[in-house]
């Protein structure tokens, strides 16, 4: 068989195996029950308890959040570490170091940088702050309002991008070292998992514990949600930082 | 509501097809970008805020930033090559072994 008549069957073998995909998929879709009946199967006593229960138990007027920084914060945790993995390989395949390629690199950055364009930077040097701020306003307000940790840790990382490219990379760096970035980043995984273990050994199950749900509506309220909720936006942040930083020029430092 | 719905619904359709029968990477990726912020209309629509912020920040943002950046390294991006051709062997001037190196990265 020549190349041509390959490539012309490999192409409608391609073309058969995705429709029949789609067909399967379109049909398990017409097989779900619709959105929002009563008697739908995930409508059940969990949905209840959580609805009714939650804002009392975790103080969190958000039920998403009080969900998944309460009730499954371990899950959370789980899918924090999942991120700074994914940042860890990144780190090990991406990374760039020893003095032959450094000056390579630094050329392959430099000659590709928007260096001199004037209305990108200037208007990412209005935007900075105000994304800033709206990440913050997201992470903060997780348990009050819609978002969370991962949202607002989705756009201060944005925002540390776009401060990033506003202002180049030497003032970034004079802040945003490898050091930084693990230390910060260790420490908001392990203040996570110390005080989420530390109340599920003491708190679980009614005992008593030193988290309070406090007066649900109140900023400082709802136990560790708030400081769980920064500590994931750091990690978010980090990540989406690194990986930016790693995929561009293969390493922290100049 | 019914109707913007329906809209949005045949737009993603389109959007996905339409990534996939793009031959060209840039419009590619910028369709997929659409893609994303339609998706975050839609989970605002279905009442769910939270995954409508994550998807507009994630999907649109930062998972496009980091194909761009991946295609700048990988020289994807450039218009002119052979001006960029001149201006590292400029560069590299009177370096041999170097801008080998740097070429089959």
């Amino acid at each position: 068989m020549n190349k041509q008549k390959r490539d012309r069957v490999y192409a409608v073998l391609c073309t058969v195996l995705t429709l029949i995909f789609i067909a399967v998929m379109l049909f398990m879709v017409g097989e779900l029950p619709p959105l929002g009946r009563a008697d739908n199967p995930d409508i059940n006593e969990v949905v209840e308890f959580y609805m009714e229960e939650g804002p009392e138990e975790t103080g969190a007027l958000n039920a998403v959040t009080g969900m998944i920084l309460h009730y499954r914060a371990f899950d959370t945790l789980g899918e924090s570490c999942v991120l700074f993995v994914s940042a860890v390989c990144v780190f090990i395949l991406l990374r760039i170091d020893g003095e032959a390629s450094n000056d390579t690199l630094v050329a392959i950055d430099r000659r590709y940088e928007p260096t001199g364009d004037p209305i990108l930077t200037q208007t990412f040097k209005v935007l900075v702050p105000a994304v800033f701020m709206f990440g913050i306003y997201i992470t903060m307000n997780g348990h009050l309002s819609p978002g969370g940790g991962f949202s607002g840790g989705a756009i201060i990382g944005a925002g540390l991008l776009l401060f990033l490219n506003a202002y180049g990379l030497e003032k970034t760096e004079r802040f945003m070292t490898s050091g930084l970035h693990r230390r910060i980043t260790a420490l908001a995984l392990c203040f996570y998992a110390i005080a989420k273990s530390y109340t599920f050994y003491t708190g679980a199950n009614g005992l008593k514990s030193f988290e309070s749900a406090g007066t649900p509506g109140a900023i400082l309220s709802a136990g560790l949600i708030l400081p769980l909720n920064i500590c994931v936006a750091i990690v978010v942040a980090m990540t989406i930082y690194s990986m930016y930083i790693m995929l561009r020029k293969g390493g922290f430092n100049k | 509501m019914q109707a913007l719905m329906a809209i949005l619904l045949a737009l993603l359709v389109i959007c996905a097809v339409a990534v996939s029968a793009t031959r060209k990477l840039l419009p590619a990726v910028i369709i997929f970008m659409s893609y994303s912020m339609i998706m975050s209309l839609v989970w605002l629509l279905l009442r769910a805020p939270d995954l409508a912020i994550t998807e507009a920040a994630v999907g649109a943002g930062i998972t496009s930033v980091l194909f761009f950046i991946t295609m700048r390294r990988l020289g994807l991006l450039k218009k002119n090559l052979q001006e960029d051709e001149e201006e590292v062997q400029k560069h590299f001037e009177g370096r041999p072994g170097k801008l080998e190196e740097d070429r089959h990265e």
